[in-house]
């Protein structure tokens, strides 16, 4: 069996998807048998190396992988502190790590001889990588986005419809994330049968945790391998952005075993914790089932969702992946969150020092490096997720300055 | 014997089929919940399903994704609903009532908590949309030594042998879904509804009732024939939105207001 097979063998979740008490199926009757089907297929393929093979074959001439792992050095001396890498996913095909995910998803799809693709999406960037390999295997492709979003994100929609997507603007609940997420269940129970549903992140019901995962975890794999090579030792911490956390597992899941490895997730605190208006339920959440899992939600004492703050549309959601939920019970991962204001710093501070201009989710990421980073010593290995570009963010940013672009 | 059961064998017993309209509670508000209950017990309702709030309804239509949005805007609560059950037990002992939802409310008040505070309501059966029979195992111990039924849902997508598991797993009755997709949608196909329920039936101990995409006479008629009992949601939410807020209705207006249930009925009954 080949290393890859091995690690995604490892642990969790059980056959009913769930880690811990987090997890598991909890949607209406209709699309059980969907999910089912869809574990059953996805179980033959993960121990089928041609299907891995065929995915990286993609991830090679598609998407562009592997992504760099490059020494930020200026970054670095400016903070005075630990030795700064960032693991390059904003250099793939489309801009961010989504595409790991929907590649794998569509090749799913394909084997399971769907026709029309269904995806939700906050920023757009999910979006526009379902979009993507939809135009490429010549699937129809129905994008639900709320109607919030759609405003703060019109140069991804219109991205979405020029590679052949439908774009269809949710008007219910708070009109975001969660609301896109609600919409496409809808439209899945009413298209079982035609359409495969690709999630965007490691939530939702199982198996999507456990498979978006297992796409993602190219990132830390390849993260792995090139700190051996480049610094001949595995790093000493590892920090990502979690909204949803796909591009953390992505990142976490092949250290899972290097206990000698920190693990941070970086929430969005939005306003600030104590403000309420935030976007980080592993720091001031609860336990609670939403869209298909048990996972930490934000919700009131009666168990209604709440609406969700940040300035990136892409951590803007009251859930997170159930995984994460049990790393963090299990403390083998910490969780933290850093406010909008600090996101912003670090968007400007990365902009500046490297020439890299990182998405706003990211930059929560850079946000948590530049104040813990100085007090590490020189030779802490540092690796930062840098889950995407920013130059989906410009309007928001400029906004923000006063300017219109 | 519950009362599900026991409305069950009475409408055996007259060769009636039963009729269960379904409504949110707080919309437009409780008062006029309470009011449109006793109503639809005129009307001819042989148990009342009750919707209790939700913010995220991924399995509904936009009909009642509105009568919920309309609900929370009056901060209406799960305990408030239960306290509306109560009212209503005041005067009515017969009409069962059956809470129909969402997983999350119930968890955050705890498994143990609802149950008892249900039945001190006079609850009579719990329909979790979102919760199935494997993610069940935890409020059915505690479900399953009570007086409470637990109703789950039978899809056309599901297959037979996990339709008989959700058959062993429920009481009071089994909601079959007549279609592939949301509350309100209206694509219902009878034929299929026919060869389906026809199958349910030949393994299924429980009554089964049949909702979704009901939203006329002629339907409600026609699905009647086909099981013992049907569902009406999204037709009534649709005549409860025309309501006003800041207006108390009597009873008798929102008889009349209603009128559609009472033609299902007449049209169940004449079959």
């Amino acid at each position: 069996m080949s290393e890859l097979l091995k690690e995604q063998l490892y642990d969790g979740p059980d056959e009913h998807g769930h880690f811990g008490i987090y997890g598991g199926i909890f949607v209406g009757e209709t699309l059980m048998p969907a999910l089912e089907e869809l574990t059953r297929v996805y179980e033959k393929f993960k121990k089928d190396e041609a299907f891995w093979e065929e995915f990286h074959n993609d991830l090679t001439h598609y998407v562009g992988r592997p992504s760099p792992l490059y020494h930020a050095k200026g970054m670095t001396e400016a903070l005075g502190g630990a030795q700064i890498y960032l693991k390059r996913e904003d250099l793939n095909h489309t801009g961010a790590h989504k595409v790991n995910n929907t590649i794998g998803q569509a090749l799913l799809a394909k084997a399971m001889g769907k026709t029309r693709i269904i995806a939700e999406t906050g920023a757009g960037q999910h979006g526009v990588a379902t979009a993507t390999v939809a135009a490429r295997l010549g699937l129809e492709c129905h994008v639900f986005m709320g109607s919030e979003d759609t405003k703060r994100q019109a140069a991804n929609v219109y991205r979405m419809k020029l590679l052949g997507a439908r774009v269809v603007e949710v008007d219910s609940g708070s009109k975001t994330l969660k609301d896109a997420m609600n919409e496409a269940l809808r439209d899945w129970a009413t298209n079982v049968d035609s359409t495969y549903y690709i999630i965007g992140t490691v939530a939702g019901p199982h198996p999507y945790p456990m498979l978006v995962r297992d796409f993602q975890s190219v990132i830390g794999r390849e993260a792995r391998q090139q700190s051996l090579d480049r610094c001949g030792r595995l790093p000493d911490s590892l920090v990502a952005c979690v909204g949803g956390g796909s591009n953390a597992i992505g990142l976490f899941y092949p250290f899972l075993k290097d206990e000698g490895v920190r693990m941070i997730g970086v929430e969005a605190g939005g306003f600030g914790l104590d403000t309420g208006k935030h976007a980080a339920p592993l720091n001031r959440g609860a336990p609670g089932v939403l869209h298909g899992n048990r996972t930490y939600l934000m919700n009131d004492e009666d168990g209604q969702i709440l609406e969700t703050h940040s300035v990136s549309a892409g951590l803007d959601y009251p859930g997170v992946g159930p995984e994460h939920a049990w790393l963090k019970d299990i403390k083998r991962a910490e969780y933290t969150a850093v406010t909008d204001s600090e996101a912003l710093e670090a968007f400007r501070f990365l902009t500046r020092k490297e020439g890299i201009i990182p998405a706003l989710e990211s930059s929560h990421a850079i946000a948590y490096a530049m104040k813990e980073a100085p007090g590490l010593p020189r030779d802490h290995i540092m690796v930062i997720n840098l889950s995407g570009r920013g130059d989906k963010d410009m309007h928001t940013v400029a906004q923000i300055d006063g300017i219109e672009v | 014997m519950s009362r599900i059961e026991n409305c069950f064998k009475q409408l055996k017993s007259q060769n009636k089929k039963g009729f269960i309209p379904y409504l949110t509670a707080g919309d437009p508000n409780l008062e006029c919940t309470l009011n449109l209950m006793h109503a639809l017990v005129k009307a001819g309702a042989d148990i009342i399903e009750l919707g209790y709030p939700f913010s995220d309804p991924s399995s509904d239509g936009p009909v009642i994704q509105r009568a919920v949005e309309r609900s929370l805007a009056k901060h209406t609560r799960l305990k408030d609903v239960l306290a509306l059950v109560k009212r209503f037990r005041q005067e009515n002992q017969n009409t069962p009532v059956v809470l129909m939802g969402y997983l999350n409310p119930i968890e955050c008040m705890g498994y143990q908590k609802f149950t008892d505070a249900a039945i001190a309501s006079g609850v009579d059966g719990v329909l979790v949309v979102d919760m199935p029979p494997e993610e069940a195992h935890e409020f059915l111990q505690i479900i399953h030594r009570s007086v409470l039924d637990c109703i789950f849902l039978v899809a056309p997508t599901t297959r037979e042998e996990r339709a008989r598991k959700i058959c062993e797993l429920s009481s009071g009755y089994v909601y079959y879904v007549s279609l592939k997709g949301v509350t309100g949608a209206s694509h219902l196909d009878i034929d299929s509804v026919r060869t389906n329920v026809n199958l349910l039936k030949s393994y299924c101990g429980l009554p089964i009732g049949i909702g979704f995409g009901i939203k006329d006479v002629d339907t409600a008629t026609k699905l009647g024939g086909l099981a013992d009992a049907i569902v009406v949601g999204s037709a009534l939410v649709n005549l409860i939105a025309e309501l006003k807020d800041d207006y108390d209705y009597s009873r008798d207006e929102l008889f009349k207001h209603i009128e559609l249930i009472a033609q299902m009925r007449i049209g169940l009954d004449n079959k």
